[in-house]
This record gives C-alpha cells, sequence and structure tokens, in this order.
C-alpha cells in the first residue's frame, strides 16, 4: 500500500512542473510590461527598472523560472498589487472558510446524494426512484444564487433563524453549505444511481441471491460495496472543484472564500494573486486526486494488491 | 417421490408488446442423487428453467405464468416453488436448492475474500459464529481439493485462476449441503483439463451427498460424461427426454439428431489423414486435400519472441513469456491448428503475426517476403495478405456500421475496387459466406451470431488474403452453427486455396479442419507434426493430458479414461533472470516433431 502511494505521489511531480510553467508563462503573455504592472501606474522609470532587477526580469528567462520554482518551493509568493500584502497571507486567510465551506458541503452532498441514489436504484421504477429523479434534476438546474436568495428570504428575513451572510458560528455555514450541496448530491445521485442499477446486474448479486443472502445483505455488502467506487471518483472531483472557491455562492452569502478573493483580483488584475491561486489549485486537485487513489486501493483489493 | 417435479411450466419476460413467453409448458423430474442434463442451443430456454426453480427468474425481470414446481425438502413436504414467498425461496436456496453458474470470473465478488464468501452462507443458514463459519470454509475448500486452502481463505477471487474460482463457487453452493444443485454451464468457461477436473469433482461430490443435479450444458461430451437422464429442449419446448445410454444411441427426434451429428467427436477422423467438413444432411463429403506441399510457404515464422514486463515498484518484476523462439510455416491450401489452454501464448502468438502485439525477436516471412520490419509498403501489404477473424463476433463488428459498410472498408483501404464494383464485390462476398446481398444494409444487431462470424469471414476474405488467422473463431458458437461456420472455412479453403492458422482449445474441431497441429504449452511449441499423427500418437506428455481431458461424447466410454491430472498448469510469468530453455524439438516421425527438453512448470 505505502509503495501505491509513493508511486502516485511521484506521479504528481510533472503534473505540478506542467503547471508552474504555465503559470510562469501566465506573466509574460499578458500585454504590456510586467515590471510596470507591478510598480504601478505611477512609477517613475527609475522604480520600473529596478523592480524589473528585483524581478530578474532582465534576466534570461530560464534563470527566472528557477528563480520562480525556488519561490514557489518557499511559499514566497510575492506581493499583492493592490493591498501590498504578502499573497501568502491573502491566501492563507482566504482559505480556511472555503475549505470548511466545502468539507460540510460535500458531507451534505455525499449523505444526500448516494442516500437518494442507493434509495431510487433499489426502488427502481417506484415512485420513491421518480421522485429522486425531480429532486435531481432540478438541484441541477436550479441556479444557486437563486437557491440562495430564496433561503435567506426565509430563514434569515423572515424567519429571523440564520444569519444573512458572512463568516462565523456554525449558524452561519448552514445555507451556504446547503446551497452549494445541494447541486453536487444532484449530480451524485444520478451517478450513483445508474452505478447501483449497473452493479446490481452482476453476476455475482445473483452469486449473493442464490446463498440464500437476504436483501439488506445483497444490497450493503454485494452492492453498495461495489457500486460505490466510482462514486469515490466523482466525491474526490467535485471536493476538488469546491474547494477552488465557489464563486457565487460566497458573493450571495459574503463568504470571505478564495472564489471572491479570485474573483476580487481577477477584477484588479491583481496577477501575483491570481497566480497564486491557480497554483493553489492545481495542487489540490493533485492532492485530492492522491487521496482518490489511496481510496480506491482500500475498496478495491485488485488495485491494492496488484 | 421425486426430489423435483416440474410440470406445465410456463414462463414470461416483459416485452414491448406485453409479456412474451419463453417457456411453453415444461415438465421434468429429479430423483435424488440423478443427474439430469438439460441439453439446447442458446435461446432454447435451458439456463431460465433454472432461474425459474430458484426464483431468482423474480431478480432477472422473469415471471412464472403457469404450471407447478414441486419440490419435496429436507422434512419431506412438497412445496411448490411457483407459488412460494420470496421470503420463503431465500431460505430454501443455499440449504436446499444451491446453483453454480457459467462464468467463475464474474460470479465471485470482486472485493470480498473468498473465505468470507463462502463463510457468508454457512452464518445464515447454519447460524455458526464468524471463527465457526471461516474454520468450515476452510474445510469446504478441501474438499472441492483447493491446495493450502488455510492460506486461500484470505485471497481475493482475482487473486485465482478460472477452475480455482469455480471450485470456490461450488464450494459455497455446497457449503450448506443443498439437496438439489443445479449447475448452469458450470465449466464452458474452463480450459479443457480443468474441464475435467471440475466435473469429475462434481460428481464425486453428488455421489458424498446424494444430491440431485441438475446439469445444463451445450456440450454433448459433457451429457455423455455427467448424465443419468437427458432433456433436450429446443425453443422453450422438451423435444426428447430420456436415459443417456439410449438417447446417444438412438436418439428420436429430428433436433436431438441434428445436435448429436453436429458435435465433433474427438477420434472421428483417427484413420484419415486428411481433414474433412461436418456430414450435414447427407451431404457426401469430400476430404480437404488443398495444400500446395513445395511452394513458397505463405507464412513463415522463425524464432518468434514476445514477452511482456510485468513491472513493481518501478522495476522489473518478471516478465510473461508468451511466445518463446516460435517456428512454424505454413503452406498454400493448409490449415495449421495452433492449440493449447488459456495463457499458453497461441493467441499472442497471432497477434503478434499481424503486429497487435510487438514481438521482440524473429523473422516473420510472409509469401517469401520478410516482413519482420513494417517500414514503408510493407505494412500495407501485411495486412492484405493476413487477415484476422476474432472469437467473439459481436465485438469485432462496429454497432454503428452497417455490414455492407465493414465489409466494404478493406476494399477501399486496399483500391481493390472503385464506385459501383465495391458494391458487386461485397455482394459477392456475402454469397460466398452464404449470406444475401440484402444483408449488406443491416446492422450487426440486427443478424444472429452466426451470422455475424459468416460476417466476419466475409470481412476477412475482402482483402484477398493468403492467410487467416482464425481465433477462436468458432467458440462462441452454438453447436449446429459452428459445424457450418467450420465447414464454410474449409469450403472456402477448397474454392480459394485459402490458408489458415486456427488458433483454437477445442482438440475435436481441430482434429476435423487442420491438416498438421502445434500444441504449445507456456509459450513455447512443444510437439508439431501432421493432424493424425499428433492426436493418433502424441508424444509429448502435455499433448497426452489435453487429449486425455476432452469428454467423448459417448456414455458408453466414461469409464475409459480415470487417472486424470490433478495439477494446474503454471503460469507464463518467471523472474527477469529466469530465462526460459528452448531447445530444438526432436523429429520423432515423418515431419512430427516434439519438445524433449524441460520446458518448466510440470514438463
Amino acid at each position: 500500500m505505502l509503495d501505491y502511494i509513493i508511486r502516485r505521489l511521484a506521479g504528481t511531480v510533472p503534473v505540478l512542473l506542467a503547471v508552474s510553467v504555465f503559470v510562469f508563462a501566465f506573466v509574460h503573455l499578458l500585454p504590456g510590461d510586467p515590471a510596470r504592472m507591478v510598480a504601478g501606474p505611477e512609477a517613475s522609470l527609475e522604480q520600473v527598472e529596478r523592480t524589473r532587477a528585483e524581478l530578474w526580469l532582465d534576466r534570461p528567462i530560464w534563470q527566472q523560472y528557477v528563480r520562480y520554482l525556488d519561490q514557489m518551493v518557499h511559499f514566497e509568493l510575492g506581493q499583492s498589487i493592490k493591498t501590498r500584502e504578502p499573497v501568502s497571507k491573502l491566501i492563507a486567510e482566504r482559505f480556511m472558510p472555503t475549505f470548511w465551506l466545502t468539507v460540510w458541503s460535500m458531507v451534505w452532498a455525499v449523505i444526500a446524494g448516494v442516500g437518494l441514489g442507493v434509495l431510487s436504484g433499489v426502488r427502481r421504477g417506484h415512485w420513491i426512484d421518480r421522485a429522486a429523479t425531480v429532486f435531481a434534476i432540478s438541484g441541477i438546474s436550479f441556479p444557486s444564487f437563486w437557491l440562495g436568495l430564496l433561503m435567506i428570504d426565509l430563514f434569515s428575513v423572515r424567519l429571523g433563524w440564520l444569519p444573512t451572510s458572512g463568516y462565523g458560528s456554525w449558524l452561519s455555514f448552514v445555507m451556504p453549505a446547503f446551497t452549494l450541496g445541494s447541486a453536487v448530491a444532484a449530480v451524485m445521485a444520478r451517478f450513483t444511481r445508474s452505478a447501483f442499477v449497473e452493479v446490481s446486474a452482476e453476476d455475482y448479486v445473483r452469486t449473493a441471491r442464490s446463498k440464500g443472502v437476504p436483501e439488506r445483505g445483497v444490497i450493503w455488502t454485494h452492492t453498495l460495496r461495489n457500486a460505490l467506487i466510482p462514486v469515490i471518483t466523482l466525491t474526490g472531483l467535485q471536493f476538488g472543484f469546491l474547494l477552488g472557491g465557489a464563486i457565487v455562492v460566497e458573493t450571495v452569502f459574503a463568504w470571505p472564500g478564495l472564489g471572491r478573493l479570485l474573483i476580487d483580483s481577477v477584477g484588479f488584475r491583481d496577477y501575483p494573486v491570481i497566480q497564486a491561486e491557480i497554483l493553489l489549485f492545481a495542487l489540490e486537485f493533485v492532492l485530492i486526486n492522491l487521496l482518490v487513489d489511496v481510496l480506491y486501493g482500500l475498496v478495491n483489493p485488485e488495485i491494492r494488491l496488484k | 417421490m421425486a426430489l423435483l417435479e416440474i410440470s406445465g411450466l410456463k414462463l414470461a419476460f416483459p416485452g414491448e408488446d406485453g409479456p412474451v413467453e419463453v417457456i411453453h409448458g415444461l415438465d421434468m423430474t429429479v430423483e435424488a442423487g440423478e443427474t439430469v442434463a438439460i441439453v439446447g442451443e442458446s435461446g432454447s430456454g435451458k439456463s431460465v428453467t433454472a432461474l425459474a426453480v430458484t426464483r431468482l427468474l423474480d431478480h432477472a425481470g422473469g415471471r412464472i405464468t403457469a404450471g407447478r414446481i414441486g419440490f419435496t425438502d429436507r422434512a419431506g413436504q412438497v412445496r411448490d416453488l411457483a407459488t412460494q414467498s420470496q421470503e420463503a425461496m431465500r431460505l430454501l436456496r443455499g440449504p436446499e436448492i444451491a446453483m453454480v453458474f457459467q462464468e467463475p470470473m464474474t460470479s465471485l465478488n470482486p472485493v470480498l475474500t473468498v473465505g468470507r464468501q463462502i463463510a457468508e452462507g454457512v452464518m445464515l443458514h447454519q447460524g455458526l459464529s464468524e471463527q465457526a463459519a471461516t474454520e468450515e470454509a476452510r474445510r469446504l475448500l478441501e474438499v472441492v481439493r483447493i491446495p493450502d486452502a488455510a492460506r486461500q481463505l484470505g485471497r481475493y477471487p482475482f487473486q485465482l485462476s478460472g477452475g480455482m474460482r469455480q471450485r470456490v463457487m461450488i464450494a459455497i453452493a455446497l457449503s450448506c449441503r443443498p439437496r438439489l444443485l443445479i449447475a448452469d454451464e458450470p465449466t464452458t468457461a474452463l480450459d479443457v483439463t480443468v474441464q475435467a477436473q471440475v466435473l469429475r469433482l462434481m460428481r464425486s461430490l453428488q455421489k458424498e451427498l446424494g444430491m440431485g443435479l441438475i446439469f445444463i450444458t451445450h456440450d454433448m461430451g459433457v451429457v455423455a460424461e455427467m448424465a443419468d437422464r437427458v432433456v433436450v429442449m429446443q425453443q422453450g419446448r422438451v423435444v426428447e427426454t430420456g436415459d443417456v445410454v439410449a438417447l446417444f444411441a438412438a436418439p428420436s427426434h429430428a433436433y436431438t439428431k441434428m445436435l448429436l451429428d453436429a458435435v465433433p467427436v474427438l477420434g472421428s477422423l483417427a484413420d484419415q489423414a486428411l481433414p474433412a467438413p461436418f456430414r450435414i444432411a447427407g451431404a457426401p463429403v469430400v476430404v480437404q486435400d488443398t495444400v500446395q506441399h513445395g511452394a513458397v510457404p505463405v507464412l513463415e515464422l522463425d524464432g518468434l519472441v514476445t514477452r511482456f514486463d510485468v513491472r513493481r515498484r518501478f522495476r522489473l518484476a518478471g516478465r510473461i513469456h508468451a511466445a518463446e523462439q516460435v517456428s512454424l510455416k505454413v503452406w498454400p491450401g493448409e490449415t495449421l491448428a495452433l492449440v493449447g489452454e488459456s495463457g499458453c501464448g497461441k493467441t499472442t502468438t497471432g497477434r503478434s503475426i499481424i503486429r497487435l502485439e510487438q514481438p521482440r525477436s524473429g523473422t516473420i516471412r510472409v509469401n517469401g517476403e520478410d516482413l519482420s520490419d513494417l517500414s514503408g509498403a510493407k505494412e500495407k501489404r501485411l495486412r492484405r495478405a493476413v487477415q484476422f477473424v476474432f472469437q467473439d463476433p459481436f465485438a469485432s463488428l462496429d454497432p454503428r456500421l452497417t455490414i455492407g459498410f465493414s465489409i466494404a472498408e478493406p476494399i477501399h483501404t486496399h483500391g481493390l475496387a472503385q464506385g459501383p464494383a465495391v458494391q458487386a464485390r461485397v455482394q459477392a462476398l456475402l454469397e460466398q459466406v452464404g449470406l444475401l446481398p440484402e444483408h449488406a444494409r443491416r446492422y450487426p444487431h440486427e443478424m444472429s451470431g452466426g451470422q455475424r462470424q459468416r460476417v466476419c469471414i466475409a470481412r476477412a476474405l475482402a482483402s484477398e488474403p493468403s492467410l487467416i488467422i482464425a481465433d477462436e473463431a468458432v467458440a462462441a458458437l452454438d453447436v449446429s452453427i459452428r459445424a457450418q461456420v467450420v465447414n464454410l472455412l474449409m469450403d472456402l479453403q477448397a474454392r480459394l486455396g485459402l490458408a489458415y492458422l486456427f488458433i483454437s482449445h477445442d482438440m475435436a474441431v481441430v482434429e476435423r479442419v487442420s491438416h498438421r497441429v502445434a500444441v504449445m504449452y507456456l509459450g513455447q511449441i512443444v510437439e508439431i507434426g501432421p493432424r493424425q499423427a499428433v492426436f493418433g500418437n502424441p508424444q509429448h506428455p502435455y499433448t497426452k493430458r489435453l487429449l486425455e481431458a476432452v469428454p467423448v461424447p459417448d456414455p458408453t466410454r466414461r469409464a475409459a479414461h480415470a487417472a486424470l491430472d490433478e495439477s494446474e498448469v503454471p503460469s507464463p510469468l518467471r523472474t527477469p533472470d529466469d530465462m526460459p530453455v528452448v531447445a530444438p524439438l526432436v523429429a520423432v516421425g515423418a515431419g512430427h516433431y516434439v519438445a524433449r527438453h524441460r520446458v518448466g512448470g510440470l514438463y
């Protein structure tokens, strides 16, 4: 197993290098002079030149890249053009709200999605299946800003149970996590259902019944464990996606997360922050994929032992 | 009182326009300790009948619409299985009625250990603790003769060979000492030698436990080997039933006769040097005297080596020696059969010739030209001269292309005809393989398995090849269809002078079609020679083992081959520094060569 993890970890190195090249090139592909951009619009010519020297922009490109890599490894992400604060500090502040929002959204999404998926897989064609399908389709097609606004209107404005926005006590998580998680839950429900239906037709499920295993055992032991293998992949992908910051939901609920940071930075052309975020998203995806692979190995002995 | 008494059974599945009846009033009985074989071709309803008895049919979407399934349970009470509740049926499945299915590869749960899967039923029905059930599972593994049973308990299905998995399935089925065992094609997916082992095991366990056994199969050889009585089914009806010896000696129904005639019987050409097609509808049989000796060989392999590296922790952990120094020649108009069991390298050899696998070394000469490397126009010449027909006619045709398009593709690729001439050629090819010109407009799913395989043959013929590599090309077909397709291949050989490399595990079919036979074992050819010499006077112990394991479709010759090898064929996987020894074969007769060196594993 350790062997397997090491192999997967080694596999992430080329991916991260490729991303770093892309992010590095990003600054050079932008229109205009990067030194002037960093120095700011009011900077004098000497200031621009000094910035150029500071940033090694006058050196050969490969030296710049090596320096850049070195900085990345030491988490020196530069300075925000907008606030003049270190980018690493900005990101660190915004990361935790997004992380916890993601975690709670996914908890809701997995419980609701897998639960509904299995329920409709077991009761294929039954009204429960149809109700779950309706829920799933609405979840996929219902825009999250609209769901968010409706919830604010009901629970905050009319009933006054939950705060309208902001990041604070667990109460502040309820609506954003529900809103964000529901869309994911809908996709998961559809996916789980089809995986479940597919596994139900497998020969070994028939074998289980031929042994006289009660339906409960057929579903939990024989069908679900196998059906969940593809669901793990989807969960990982969605998790990585949400960690990137949910721009719409964070905006609706005034959530101080990475999504809003990204929007603000793009609006202000705060390139060091954008660069750092892209790199962070790539890193997150790579780590989550690694986690998914490990989980895969745990569930599927064929991967673990081969 | 019979153990099982089915009367007037009718089964239906939901269809587009209401239920479709698939079994139209079936009667049969099984006594305790008796083996009843249900035989028939695909669509005869034999498997569905088994599902009805266990009522697993309910989970497959089918329904019992009429009739009675009387079953005498342990307490001596007769129960009608057709009307039992789901829960009552569940309690019968396992301790009273058990099943073994065809596909050992997919019938075991991939994420649970073998021990757990056996123990599950024991715990459920016998109320044993997990520990006691695991101990019982170990005992059962010994009963089905799995070596080192205690260690196997913790293994997963993918770590076991097909034969081992089928033994595990049998252990599961027997775990609660059922009184009726239903085995649905339990050995169809297994190699002949493994099949022989599993059949013998089932027979001895049945005697021990005094079980009633329903044995579903399409293989008349297996029927002759196993059954006391035979029920012949065709399209949902029983057409004949009777004692096995009597039925084989004097079949009364035309369909039974046809089935028996179409079964290739190993040894039926023992005193005939040349291959001969099946006798169908009393047509005179002409022997296949088509080989052009002395001409340039269509295929000449010299020292072909194909290996696959197995890597672990970034290091080379082992190598699969799929083909080791394979040398052979095929003459125009000749059929050379390449026989052996799964993993022996026969398929890899075929695929290496057309470079679906990349050989490590060796020369490949086609019609005298060295095509070992495929530079320039050589690839095109190879692809035109050598064609492939695969085992599965369902999977080897593109479901979204018409038959005509699939056949026309090689004609376009090789620029053999233009414009309307292409269509004319496609129609001629269809007629050549016994199909109609209008079949060109159909899609694969609109045709039967036999028709599809004919299409694949027509497609192979389209480039006017000199050699066709047929990899288990008739293995997936029903007996009667198989006989027709074999005859078609032989007819084409006689008319077009084609040569075949006929890759097969079915010795009886091989006897029918081939002029010469090469036996492969662990990637090496261990015996090669004229078919009559190799089959009549096998020299290599592996060839002997292979031939002895073939079930003989004659119930009176059952005791003839008793001593069977229980050992497993070893794997062609070796450590990187363990290079196999390949010595030249030794001549033992005219054109008959055999390996006298130690190849590895058993021999």
